[in-house]
């Protein structure tokens, strides 16, 4: 239903919007009706940007986004508008997407103003009630309500229903569960379950695996804007390959089992890839354990404080430490140090700055391959 | 002991009237212990946290006492407060990512801060620095800009300031509710880390992440609506909850290996009584699915195993008729309700908290 096709974004950046930042690099995947795919990635991972590149929000910067065949990114006026009855999107915050000086029922008035202008008060009203009960509201609860008086699952099953008044197809869900209390959370995400039964395509975008994991087919795990892992979602997290995607299921909180111990200096050659996956290259050892900072802020290590160092450097055992050091590493990979360029012993911007197409292939993500049906992984460098 | 609380109340000022947010809250947490504070937005559970370090304008303290390390915290006294501040009880305030001033860098942040204090920024700066690089942040970060630092960095940076003087009693507030998984983990590592080293005696870390608590916390303590409904050591709370409301509470949470086609998770339904005039009884009572009449008493939060506290009729009384049919279960007898142990409550408790512990 909907292709994406090595979808690439870049912000631009510095002083005067010359720079580029790369924040999603040539993602593919695609959705079928009825499917729900979770998207997951860590704040900054470029997973918000995905989702509203596909609302037609940002425009990508290249790459193509097909829904039934046809080129999203083209489509304006009267194409956008039917787009827009067939794909609709809900966000984080419930609680800042109603106006507070008007009931939350003006999401529907809108709807009707937008796209059913003939149709008769009765038949609306009607068409409202069956939208309230498929995200199980009882319509006497909800309508006629300021926003400030409903909880915030409330809020968020209400703008569901808002999408579902369309002959909506494809849902992007952006972190809906994210605010809500524990009490309220099950019931959206039961609540998903059902649309999806009745044949609507969801993406779901979350950094939360465990409701990834509940509620997801096919799991598409983003890093840097990059895929590092993707496939069913039993075979994802059942047997996890990348290492980004093990340190990942590690550091999630659960109930019955303490976090495990994770060596984060693990690569995943010395893992014993299941399937045999001789194309997974080996990977450069260093880096995880050391301190990427010291590397990135070289001026300090000048410092007079750089014995000191040495000394914390006992204390530096701790997972925590190096959770640190596993995230900050290579965070600005590719594009960033080959715009520089050493002159003088002194690294100095390059006179002529890289275009948005050179940024745009300096930045291609490693390639990904399958390690078993319907389990794809990237090359770790 | 190093801090208790003795039927703290505070309470709102509201046009409406005074809204009890913390009503008749006893509990004590010993030297190095790690005590989670849980429930829902709205139980009171922030407002517990805060009032023990600065009771702000809108915020009135209607009742109760508080002890620090033998000595009277006097939290009702802005002005008396002020020598504890830092010193002896220190907080990692709610959105703790944004806490820090956008338009300082962290060290001068610092630096004023001690100075607040009539300290120096230059006497503590070694150790300050020391800490800097035990949490993973970079060593120039005293003179970087909250912006030049990512979500997880500032978290971590404000624990390191909130720390500095070593506080007795450190309470974090939702220290990891904004951030994703690996910064979870490593900030939570961190909170039992600083209690093992020492610079921190005990914590109170408040959330509504469950399984978190799980992970850092020694005793929780489960908040609903302004009252304490239970408290027990972590194991026990995760896998023997007596109150219907940390049983539902946990039994909704979807863990990593659950899907929707082999076990369909439930919420609680309903939502929270408001505090303006809250109902008499057991204030979880509507949403209960074992509320029977004794509920409309107001339930005294006892004692009913050794270190289990609990302020439920019924769970008193499974207790009770528990006690007597296992025999070795040496427990406090409850102080009132031991008389209608009703036989059939028993096992559907039982089966219901089996189901939430599969």
């Amino acid at each position: 239903m909907l292709e994406l096709d090595k979808v690439s974004k870049l912000y631009r950046s510095g002083t005067f919007g010359g720079d580029f930042k790369p924040a999603l690099r040539q993602v593919s995947f695609d959705i079928d009706r009825g499917e729900v795919v979770s998207l997951i990635g860590e704040s900054g991972s470029g997973k918000s940007t995905l989702g509203k590149i596909v609302l037609h929000l940002v425009p990508a910067s290249g790459g193509r986004v097909s829904f039934e065949g046809a080129d999203v990114m083209q489509k304006k006026g009267r194409e956008l508008h039917e787009y827009y009855r067939q794909v609709q999107g809900v966000f984080q915050d419930p609680f800042s997407s109603y106006n507070p000086l008007y009931k939350a029922d003006r999401v529907f008035e809108m709807v009707r103003q937008e796209y059913f202008r003939d149709m008769a008060k009765d038949a609306w009203q009607a068409k409202v009630e069956t939208a309230l009960e498929t995200v199980t509201l009882n319509p006497a609860d909800v309508l006629n309500k300021f926003p400030h008086q409903l909880s915030g699952g409330q809020q968020q099953r209400l703008l569901v229903a808002r999408a579902l008044l369309l002959d909506v197809r494809l849902l992007i869900a952006d972190e809906i569960i994210s605010m809500l209390d524990a009490s309220t959370r099950v019931d959206v995400l039961n609540m998903l379950v059902s649309l999806k039964r009745r044949g609507l395509g969801i993406l779901f975008i979350t950094h939360d695996l465990s409701l990834g994991n509940y509620i997801s087919d096919k799991t598409v795990i983003l890093r840097h804007g990059a895929v590092v892992e993707m496939g069913e979602t039993q075979k994802v997290f059942g047997n996890p390959q990348h290492r980004y995607t093990k340190s990942l299921l590690t550091a999630v909180p659960q109930l019955h089992k303490k976090w495990a111990p994770f060596d984060w200096s693990v690569n995943a050659s010395a893992v014993p890839a299941s399937n045999g996956s001789p194309t997974l290259a080996p990977s450069t050892p260093p880096g995880a354990g050391q301190p990427a900072e010291a590397k990135r802020y070289s001026k300090s290590s000048l410092s007079p404080l750089h014995g000191a160092k040495e000394e914390v450097g006992a204390a530096r055992g701790t997972h925590a430490v190096r959770a640190g050091a596993v995230l900050a590493e290579d965070a600005p990979s590719g594009p960033r140090p080959s715009l520089m360029e050493m002159e003088g012993g002194r690294w100095q911007r390059r006179r002529r700055r890289a275009t948005l197409t050179e940024v745009l292939a300096e930045s291609a993500p490693p390639p990904l391959v399958e390690c078993e049906p319907g389990h794809l992984v990237a090359i770790e460098k | 002991m190093s801090l208790s609380v003795e039927n703290l109340r505070i309470a709102y000022r509201t046009l409406r009237g005074d809204v009890q947010a913390v009503d008749g809250v006893t509990f004590a947490v010993a030297d190095r212990e790690i005590m989670g504070l849980a429930g829902e937005s709205g139980c009171g559970k922030s407002t517990l946290g805060n009032s023990l370090i600065f009771i702000e304008g809108r915020m009135k303290h209607v009742g109760g006492t508080v002890e620090l390390d033998g000595k009277a915290l006097p939290i009702s006294d802005d002005r008396a407060m002020n020598h504890h501040r830092m010193r002896d009880v220190s907080i990692i305030p709610q959105y703790a990512m944004s806490a820090l001033n956008p338009t300082k860098k962290v060290g001068t942040l610092a630096h004023d801060l001690l100075k607040s204090r009539g300290m120096k920024l230059a006497k503590v700066l070694p150790e300050f620095r020391r800490r800097v690089a035990l949490v993973g942040l970079p060593e120039n970060v005293l003179e970087m800009y909250p912006f030049e630092l990512s979500g997880g960095m500032r978290q971590r940076a404000t624990m390191v300031i909130s720390t500095l003087l070593n506080p007795s009693l450190l309470i974090a507030d939702e220290v990891t509710s904004a951030l994703d998984v690996s910064n979870q983990r490593a900030v939570g590592e961190l909170l039992t880390e600083f209690r093992d080293l020492g610079y921190v005696k005990s914590m109170i870390v408040i959330t509504h992440d469950l399984s978190i608590l799980a992970q850092i916390a020694d005793t929780i303590m489960v908040m609903y609506a302004g009252k304490l409904t239970e408290k027990a050591s972590a194991s026990t709370m995760i896998d023997k909850p007596l109150h219907p409301y940390t049983q539902a509470l946990l039994s909704s949470l979807p863990e990593v290996g659950v899907r929707y086609e082999d076990r369909e998770l439930t919420g609680i339904p309903g939502r929270p009584p408001s505090l303006l005039s809250p109902p008499p009884g057991c204030r979880f009572r509507e949403r209960c699915p074992f509320a029977y009449d004794k509920c409309v008493e107001d339930p005294p939060f006892m004692e009913l195993l050794p270190g289990h506290q609990v302020a439920c009729w019924k769970a008193a009384d499974d207790v009770a008729g528990g006690a007597g049919r296992e025999h070795n279960e040496a427990s406090a007898t409850p102080s009132g309700g031991a008389g209608d142990a009703s036989p059939e409550r028993g096992p559907s408790l039982g089966a219901r908290a089996g189901k939430g512990a599969e």
